[in-house]
């Protein structure tokens, strides 16, 4: 059984010709994760339980002739962020390192009722702070593609799982960048849907009006189908969408002749010249299958990362203040009054990238400063979502890079904050505007870096995101 | 500087974090770096815009709002699982008074 090569049709089309059943399938695929993990610490740890009980039910269903469901037997991988019941969840930080989710999110329980197994949870930068997976306090991610260089982050466990072939899908999350440019960093798919469009319930909050679930993939059609199962309304995340749920895989039709798409002027002036190259050669590309290319305008641009960091952390350091020793497992030993144990356990417990924000979104919340920063941010946001909805009175979708530069080497970049946050330009705007985006392998550097295409789309219309990405990927592979 | 060593600790005080003197100074240099970039915004003009707090703003107010029916809750010994001290069906906590 080859691990790495599995896809979500090949692991079904083994099932039901009864070439392997789906407890073998677990067990292969779990022995490969583990064996393979040393080289690049994408995983903090394995489900066996969880994964065999769920290929067992997978199994049942296939001997009573019933249909096992569209992920049936597929090895998933879950960033850990995402809560997972009886299975440890650390959120990439010291303070959760024994924490036990006492229920299960939403889209966990979704694969598992589409017949997915789950085999382990994915690294990531602590609370999902980071473009880089070096603010795990579990250790960083190496690129399984240069393993001298980062995976990107902060879903970098997730991304590096799916490119080194340890799990054929893998959930991450995205509130800046955080699916996008791993994907881009590492050389596969990686989708951020609508927001709304997959519930949060049991996704570790962050800034919640940014966060969101996406899937990671070899294939564009894999993630489409991921995304499927995920998607939809639920009562328990009250801004999840009550929207339908195209069949994305059964709108795949290789036919993007005529669409429209926008290319930003904004983006393309601070690219890194082989970035740069690869895009124009990927836009190339979208030219030869009959898009109409037009270059369009996004003028709010340039205040995207001030406006970002300003949203984000405001709702991080709201959110983050539920760690006070109370209730989630880790409590500073020293402390004689409850105040004392509060900043102690805050102090000890978060890294440096988690207090940086904390501080940073407590200030501009702060009395006197709220309408400077973070009502100003608010209104700038609105700006740049108008930027989008204008654009799409033009276009059909936005093609546009995801990162200005592919994977940097461990190291580079982590005592620069500033620079680490100014990377993420092309990726936070999409979250602001809560469209649908995705990365999609477009080419290599000349010294063999994956380097990612985005394309963006109108809210909900992740069809059109899925189909222009399949047809380019067809093409790219023809 | 946009922010003072002063100001740092006051933060660090509302945001319940305690940290070391050189946590100060570091934190001093890179909020100063980033409020400057921050400072940006004054440049675009706002004055005519709504502020921005959710994405799907087009639905109604209670568009979200679910019937109000009962669910079965967590419950205690789940709740309290993961607490650093449980004990007696709550979370104990070092004493609130200080004296």
């Amino acid at each position: 059984m080859d691990i790495p090569s599995l896809t979500i049709a090949r692991v079904r089309e083994g099932l039901l010709s009864r070439r392997f059943s789906a407890a073998e399938l677990a067990a292969e695929a779990l022995r490969y994760a583990q064996a393979e993990n040393p080289k690049t610490n994408a995983y903090l740890h394995f489900s066996p339980e969880r994964a065999l009980a769920a290929a067992k039910r997978v199994d049942e269903q296939i001997a009573r002739g019933e249909d096992p469901g569209p992920l049936a037997g597929v090895p998933v991988a879950v960033k850990d962020v995402i809560l997972t019941k009886g299975v440890r969840t650390t959120c990439g930080s010291k303070l959760l390192a024994n924490y036990i989710p006492p229920y299960d999110a939403t889209a966990v329980v979704r694969i598992e009722q589409a017949g997915g197994v789950i085999v382990g949870k994915t690294n990531c930068d602590e609370f999902a702070m980071g473009s880089s997976t070096e603010n795990s306090a579990f250790g960083p991610v190496r690129n399984p593609v240069a393993p001298d260089r980062v995976p990107g982050g902060s879903s970098g466990g997730s991304a590096a799982a799916v490119a080194q072939g340890t799990a054929v899908v893998a959930l991450g999350s995205d509130t800046g960048g955080s699916i996008r440019q791993p994907a881009s960093f590492c050389g596969v798919v990686g989708v951020t849907p609508t927001y709304g469009r997959v519930s949060r319930y049991g996704l570790t909050a962050f800034a919640s009006s940014l966060d969101h679930i996406g899937p990671f993939s070899r294939s564009v059609k894999d993630s489409a189908t991921l995304l499927r199962v995920i998607a939809g309304r639920d009562p328990r995340d009250s801004t999840s969408a009550d929207a339908p749920v195209p069949d994305y895989t059964a709108l795949l039709d290789r036919n993007v002749k005529g669409l429209k798409l926008g290319l930003p002027r904004e983006y393309l002036r601070e690219l890194m010249s082989e970035t740069g190259d690869l895009l124009s050669r990927g836009v190339g590309v979208l030219q030869s299958l009959g898009c109409q290319i037009r270059e369009i305008s996004l003028p709010s641009t340039n205040y995207a990362i001030a406006c970002y960091y300003i949203i984000c952390t405001a709702e991080a350091s709201s959110n983050l203040a539920r760690y006070d020793g109370v209730r989630y497992t880790f409590r500073s030993e020293m402390s004689d009054t409850l105040s004392d144990m509060y900043r102690n356990t805050r102090g000890e417990g978060f890294g440096a990238e988690c207090k940086r924000r904390i501080m940073l979104g407590t200030y501009v919340l702060s009395a006197g400063y709220y309408d400077a920063y973070y009502l100003k941010a608010q209104k700038v946001r609105a700006l740049i979502a108008r930027d989008f909805a204008n654009a799409f009175q033009e276009v059909d979708a936005i093609v546009a890079p995801v990162s200005p530069f592919p994977a940097f080497k461990l190291g580079e970049k982590v005592d620069d904050p500033l620079a680490m946050y100014l990377s993420d330009i092309y990726t936070i705007t999409g979250d602001l505007a809560g469209i649908p985006c995705m990365s999609v392998p477009c080419g290599n550097t000349a010294g063999g870096l994956p380097v990612g295409m985005q394309i963006l789309t109108r809210h909900f219309d992740e069809t059109t995101m899925f189909r222009l990405a399949d047809a380019f990927e067809e093409a790219q592979r023809g | 500087m946009k922010i003072t060593e002063q100001e740092v600790r006051y933060v660090a005080g509302l945001a319940n974090l305690k940290l070391t003197d050189a946590e100060v100074a570091r934190f001093q240099a890179d909020l100063d770096g980033i409020l400057e970039h921050i400072g940006k915004l004054n440049e675009i003009d706002t004055s005519n815009v709504e502020p921005m707090a959710q994405v799907l703003y087009d639905a109604e107010e209670t568009a979200t709002l679910r019937a109000d029916v009962p669910a079965p809750p967590l419950g205690d010994q789940a709740a309290l699982a993961n607490a650093p001290q449980p004990g007696a069906g709550y979370f104990k906590v070092p004493k609130v008074i200080e004296r």
